[in-house]
This record gives C-alpha cells, structure tokens and sequence, in this order.
C-alpha cells in the first residue's frame, strides 16, 4: 500500500543517496553559516547532524529541493517558504521541489503550526539561506572561470557571466561548490526585484489532494499495523470504576483491550471492526469533579463578574475618578459559547513503541512536543523517538495538544503492536480541549464632548487562563483604563483555538465600541481614529501596537467599502491587532424579504509583504468564513458535563449557502511579513454583530448570533 | 465475514468484510483507496462522497452489501491522468487549504456536472451545499465549479 510518509522520507534519503554518487548541499538554518558538506552515506554517518541542517539541496542532475519544515495544517506554509528560499536563490518555481522535513529541532528551531508564527520567525533565515547558496555558486562559477565574482549573475537557476553567454547551472556547479567556502554577510535582495515573492502561486501539494493522493495521517499505513479506537469518560467529571471488556473482545477482528488512565482501548484489524468492538465494551464511571451544564456557566460568570477578587492585568490613571466625572456611561457584557475546532480529519496518529526507540507518525501542530512527552513517558531519550509529519486535514489549533499522540504511543506500548489510533467524529467533538466560553463586561466613560475619558473590561472564563488581551486597543489611547479577570476551573478542557481569546474579545470589544461611538454621537470609525490619535500623540501608558498601521488598514477598509456613502448599505465595521498582523472589516447587511441578511464583508489586511497573493486570499477568506461561521451558528452546550452536541447534525458549521461575498484588500508598506493563519478571523464578528445593528436596531450581545436573530426580528 | 466482488474503477476488487462494514471502510481499509475521507460517519459532512452508478453518494452510511452490481468510482478513478475537468479546474482556481475535504467536493461537483453541464450560481450551492469546508473555500469551490462547466470533457 502506498504511503505518503515514507515516500517522503524516501525523497528525503534518495537526495542523500544520490549525493553518495555526487553532492547534497546544506545550509545552517539558524544563521545560513555553516559550511556546506558533502554527503554521502558514510559522511552522513560521520557528521554530527548539529554541524549539517539540510533544508536546501541541489543535485547534480539540477534537481532542486527545498524541505518545507513546518507542519501545514491548511496555513499554505509548505508553498509559501520555498517561495522565499527559491527567491533569493533566484531559480524558478518549475525548478523547485519541495518536500516536508521530518522533525529535527536541531537543523530546523522552530517547527511549529502556531501562533500564525512561522513567517515573521523564517523570513529573514530563509531568505538568508538562499542568498547564500546563490552567493557560493556565484563564487563556484566565478573561480572556474577565472573572474571576479561581480562579473558574474544569475538567472533561473544558473550562474551567467557578464556580457556573454557563459552559463552554469547549480546543477552543474553543485559537486564544485560543495568544496568552497561559505560566503558570509551576503547582501539580499531587493524587494523591488522580487519575482517570486508577491506573485500568485498554486498550492504545491495541488495535484496530490485532487488525486486522492494518501497525504494526512488517516490515510497512512504500515504492514501489520493495527486500529485503535479509545472509549473515553462521557462526561467531563466522571472517571473510570471498571470495564468489562469481554463482549468486545469476543467481536471478530479484535485482537487486545487494554485500559490506561480513564481510557479504553480496542484494537483490532479494520477501523469498522473495533468501531463495532467498542459498542460492546460494558464500562462503569464515577463521579471524580462537578459535572457542570451551561446553566452553571451562565451562573457563574455572573458571579465572576460581580466579584471582587479579580486578577488586575492592566491598570491606567484613576478610573473611579473618570467614571464619576463622565457625562455619559455605557456598559455592555458579551458572552460566547464553548466551540469545538472540529478539523474535517479528526484527530488520528500513528504510534509504534519497539524496545530501542519509537515511531510517531501523524497530523501535530507540534512535532516537538509530541516527542517530548512521548520521551518522557517511554523513559528514554528523545533521540530515540522519530517524527513524521503528515499534511494535516486542519487543526485550528487542535493539534498543539498531544494527547491524541499519547494515546497511540501508550496504545502502542501496551500492546506492542504498530497501531494507528482514529477517533471518531463525536469522539472529536466531545473529546475536549475547546475554546472555552467566556463572558465580559464593558464600561466605558465619556466626557461631555464625547472622548472616552475611562474604560473597563473585565473578563470572566471557563478555564480561559487571562481571557482579555490588556495590551490590545483600546489600551495605549485612554487614560484612565482598568482590566482585570476571572477564571472558573472545571473539568471541561479548553485549549488555544485559530487566534485564542481574540476569536470572541475582538468581536465583543469592537461591538462595544460601535455603542460606545453611538453614545458619543459619532461615526465608528472617526471615533477610532480620533482614539488612534490619542494613543499617538499622547498615549496613555505602553502601546504595543504600531498606530499608524492600524490608521491605515482603517482608511483602507473605509475606502474600499465607500463607507457611509450608500445610505441604503447597513455598514458595521471592525478594527483588530492580533499575530503581528493589522486587520480592518466592514461587513454589510442587506433587508431581504423583511430578514437581515449578512452580503459581504470587505477585509483591509497589513500583514506586511505578501509572499504569495493565492495563499494570503485564501486565508483572508477562509478566517472571514470561519469568523463569520462561528459566530453566527457555533455553539457546544453541556449538560451535566456531557456535550450536547457530538456531530455535524446538531454542531452547525458553515456552509456554501451561508457564506457572505468576501473582498480582500492588501496594505502595500514593504514591512516584513507577518503571519496570516489567525489574524483575519478575530475582527469579523465584530464587523458583522455592527452590520447587524445598523440594519435592525438590535445589539447582538450574545454567540451565536443566530439566536438573538431568529425570532426577534420582523420578518 | 463475506465475499463481496465490487465494481470499482473499472476494475473488481474483492473484499472479505462483513456486510455492514460502510463502503467508505471498505475502500480505506481493506482496499487501501484512501482518497475518500472520514469525516463524520453519519452522512453530514460529503468528505466520504463517491460516485455510485454516476450519483454522488455519501460512502460513510452504504453498506458495503449494498452496492451490489453497481460501478462506483472514487477520486482515485475519476481520470486516469487527475485531469478530469474538475481536478484541472481546482487546480487553476486553487482551491484547497488543508485539502483533507476536497475530494468529496470534486466528487459531488463532478456528478454535478454530468447531469447539469452548465448550472447556475444557486443550483451549485444547492448541489454542493452538504458539503463541508471547515476551511472556508466555499468562494473558489463554487469559482472552480464555474470554470469546469466551461471545460469539455
């Protein structure tokens, strides 16, 4: 059976092989110093792999691979990093190879799905890496011809020299240039002669996903590998008494049941077999926490939020003193279900445990981390413990966690069997790590001239952490300024989701503050931008994000949207830092047959140099829909510590007919690149719930929004 | 157990499952035709979604004893070369993020278009719209859908 993982470990070790006949060259990726080296099997062998971190190789045959070393989970990392190593290279795309690195913190730092995080880490060591292996072909070229290097150029993969028609290719050079120095402070190249970076290019992987290629981890395979379901606590609170595991191993195909923590697994030799097993499993749970529904929550985010005992996260002038001067107050409080990540490949890994060593292969976020805590369950040393990263069926932050991964490597352990461990659907959707609900409450104090003179968030969440961002704006541009937060712990798990904490806090504060410019007698976004000058020109403590960026994704978006100049358009509009990265939305609500109906939303985005334009739209327009989605329809309710919701049938993800035209203007600044995985999403809720209020009159105080939409309004 | 012979791409295969096993398992485990996905199991999310007798049908929830005589194509077998003119219009549009739901889609869109050669804007919604994107390409899979319609076969 074929399988994608070894066939790129085979690419991997078939370019190592071929250089055995001829040359591999190797590039340090922290600083692009180290000395390129000849690899063959024994060299290979003989060089301690921290003096060799391969990510770029040349054969002499001119094949050109460049190892993408970050997993991609949808983000487009896999496209968009050789672009910027194939760059300053300055070969072309057609050229180019690229294949997935496996997990080698040492060659590589940082191999992480996270944080929209890769690109503003690697910008600058990719193009460092590919400029300098340009350069030492360039000097490779240069002795053999007896010139100068400044004699010489380059063009599509080949060293030219100057007014003629000498030429080399760096396939021709690669076994040479092996043998030279590294060259050192090489110059880069200048954005204005970018040919790749900023242009439109297909995700590389294209022709397998449409081919029904075995790419994600579900779909790999090794001889003799068994299946592995795991029957978990269904309600969060309750843990194992005892399993009577007698019928399901009497199931045809099942070959062990075995029980670790508050799990128990059956395994066999077909998915629908221990499917079927896992049914017959007879298992007693007790009480071991609190076994909290939704109602609790609403309880106790009341109480949160009317206690005193809140953890101060940001404090600025005299806030009372503001509040009892002001003419006007608003206060408004937001709340947000539990969501599910709900990646369409659930959450699957393959795990064997031989007694010198391990094999994981699988869809992480976090390679490292699922060696770490393999490592130190199994004792031994991490260098005994392989990573394979298979492309991910989605994460959405899912896959940071490692539990999924544990599993299999105990499953694998205990029965000291290859296993691929799948879980279901409604294993995924009750299995745990959501985004955790949250609730806030917003004062806000204005003067009689309309400035917000005071203002206060407080955040109240369900195993949340710090739910606010207290460095985000408004920080920076009011002078009297209190946040604080309150954390309720539960045995319901929570974990980062696509932008953690500013998937709702934006959409909940910029909906403030479009009622904050209502009470003010002022245009949402004038109001922003006259707080925008505030934080300029006389901030108000630290400012921690760069003012005129987020002036000018503003102006962008009100530009592109014509805003307030089509008085039949109900235009909300939103304003969101997150990941490095500047987002601002305007979303538009049309009357439809007497119905609300959300039309479009315009996006401005400074995420500084766009690397690849397909890409960067693409996750633009996926986190506006995601946004979009979630906030009108998300929703994972309990009770008594059972989710309510355990597939697609009653947990409502967006779909086609649901979707608004979505617009995708990029700032042109030449900045370097940040990430765009999560930024595009945080503002869109708030963009909506204003559109929204434009139309009908009613805040959307509440997610999902579909709740307070249906019903309430005429129709 | 039972001997089932199954018209799959042009080709038989032979499977030894039991009856109930899905059709979805029985190309993923047994006959290692892992381009149809899992994704929910309960005929909701179209990941799953193969071609039985040229409709699209959610391979999740068919019996494997029920499919019988009937020519079922995956997206292993929707082209020879991956160049059906679907494969070739998701490819140009570029259309998939993490990729993991796309097959369905272009099984779905395909059947789409054999019975509908040039369908309107709603009618690729209401044929597309059982299946999901967690992703969010929905604005270039319906593009793409447009840009097969205008591609011959």
């Amino acid at each position: 059976m074929s399988n994608l993982t070894n066939t790129n470990r085979r690419d991997f070790m078939k370019l190592a092989a071929t250089a055995g006949g001829g040359v591999l060259l190797g590039f340090h990726w922290r600083n692009a110093d180290a000395k390129p080296a000849v690899l063959d099997a024994a060299a290979e062998a003989a060089a301690p792999s921290i003096e060799f971190n391969s990510y770029l190789a040349v054969a002499p045959d001119g094949k050109i691979t460049i190892f993408s070393p970050n997993p991609e989970v949808g983000q487009g990392i896999k496209t968009a990093f050789p672009i910027v190593v194939a760059e300053e290279l300055d070969v072309d795309w057609q050229q180019v190879h690229v294949a997935q690195a496996p997990l080698d913190t040492v060659k590589f730092q940082r191999q992480v799905a996270g944080g929209s995080g890769s690109i503003p880490h690697s910008w600058k060591r990719l193009r460092q890496a590919g400029a300098t292996a340009r350069q030492l072909f360039i000097n490779t070229a240069a002795q053999r011809w007896g010139v100068a290097p400044e004699q010489c150029t380059t063009e599509s993969g080949a060293v030219l020299l100057k007014g003629s028609k000498k030429k080399l290719t760096y396939g021709e050079l690669a076994e040479e240039a092996a043998k030279m120095p590294t060259p050192t402070d090489v110059p880069l190249k200048d954005p204005k002669d970018f040919k790749l970076i900023g242009s439109s290019i297909r995700n590389v992987d294209n022709q397998d996903i449409i081919t029904g290629k075995p790419l994600f981890g579900l779909d790999f395979t090794r001889e003799g590998m068994l299946y592995a379901v795991v029957e978990r606590p269904k309600a969060f609170g309750m843990k194992l008494k005892s399993v009577d595991s007698a019928a399901a191993k009497a199931v045809p195909g099942i070959v062990d049941v075995v029980t670790f923590d508050n799990s128990v697994a059956v395994v066999g030799k077909s998915t629908w077999q221990v499917m079927k097993a896992r049914k017959a499993l007879k298992i007693d749970y007790e009480k071991e926490a609190a076994l909290e529904s939704t109602s609790d929550h609403d309880r106790i985010f009341d109480e949160l939020l009317n206690s005193d005992k809140n953890e101060v996260r940001r404090k600025e002038g005299d806030v009372d003193k503001a509040f009892k001067s002001a003419a006007k107050v608003v206060k408004s409080e937001y709340q947000c279900p539990f969501l599910s990540h709900a990646p369409m490949e659930p959450m699957n890994f393959f795990a064997h445990v031989r007694p010198d060593g391990a094999e994981l292969i699988g869809p992480t976020q976090t390679p490292e981390r699922a060696q770490g805590e393999a490592a130190k369950f199994l004792g031994i040393p991490k260098e005994k413990i392989t990573v394979d990263m298979t492309r991910m069926g989605g994460g959405f932050g899912r896959r940071l966690a490692a539990d999924f991964v544990m599993e299999a490597v105990k499953i694998s352990a205990l029965t000291k069997a290859p296993i691929k461990l799948i879980w279901s659907r409604e294993d995924d959707m009750t299995g745990g790590d959501y985004r955790p609900a949250v609730k806030y409450r917003f004062e806000a104090a204005l003067d009689d001239k309309g400035n917000m003179i005071g203002y206060k968030l407080r955040g109240a969440g369900i195993n949340a952490g710090n739910p606010t961002r207290e460095n985000n704006f408004p920080a920076g541009a009011v002078d009297n300024l209190l946040i604080d937060s309150a954390e309720h712990k539960s045995a319901i798990t929570t974990g980062p989701w696509r932008a953690p904490i500013t998937n709702f806090l934006a959409a909940a504060e910029q909906s403030f503050l479009d009622e904050v410019a209502q009470a003010a007698g002022k245009d949402p976004i004038q109001f922003r931008l006259e707080l925008l000058e505030k934080a300029k020109t006389a901030p108000a403590g630290d400012v921690r994000y760069d003012v005129d960026r987020m002036i000018a994704v503003t102006k962008l978006a009100a530009e592109k949207s014509n805003w307030g100049k089509d008085k039949t358009k109900n235009q909300g509009f939103s304003l969101y830092y997150s990941h490095l990265s500047y987002v601002a939305q305007v979303g538009e609500v049309e009357m439809k047959a007497g119905k609300p109906e959300l039309t479009k939303i315009i996006a401005a985005v400074d995420c500084g140099i766009v690397i690849n334009q397909s890409g960067a739209r693409q996750q633009v327009m996926g986190g506006v829909v995601d946004g979009f989605g979630h906030a009108m329809y998300g929703s994972l309710s309990f009770t008594d510590g059972v989710p309510d919701q355990s597939n697609f049938n009653k947990y409502r993800i967006i779909r086609m007919q649901e979707i608004p035209e979505v617009e995708v203007h990029f700032v042109d600044n030449g900045i370097d690149p940040t990430g765009l995985g999560e930024p595009a999403l945080p503002p869109t809720g708030g963009a909506v719930a204003n559109a929204f209020f434009k139309a009908t009159g009613k805040r959307l105080y509440k997610q999902p929004f579909i709740e307070g939409l249906s019903g309430k309004v005429e129709s | 157990m039972a001997q089932y012979n199954l018209k799959i791409n042009g080709q038989t295969y032979k499977a030894d499952v039991e009856p109930d096993t899905p059709l979805l398992w029985v190309l993923r485990d047994s006959l290692g035709l892992v381009g149809t996905k899992y994704g929910c199991g309960i005929a909701q999310c179209g990941a799953c979604t193969v071609h039985v007798n040229d409709s699209a049908t959610r391979s999740c929830v068919m019996p494997v004893s029920a499919v019988g005589d009937s020519k079922v194509t995956t997206i292993e077998g929707l082209s020879e070369k991956g160049d059906h003119p679907v494969q070739q219009a998701w490819n140009e549009v570029d259309v998939p993020q993490c990729g993991y739901c796309q097959a369905g889609q272009i099984m779905t869109a395909a059947a789409l278009l054999k019975r509908n050669a040039k369908p309107s804007d709603k009618q690729i919604e209401n044929a597309m719209n059982g299946n999901l994107c967690r992703c969010g390409t929905y604005h270039r899979i319906r593009e793409a859908v447009k840009v097969a319609s205008t591609k011959t076969n």
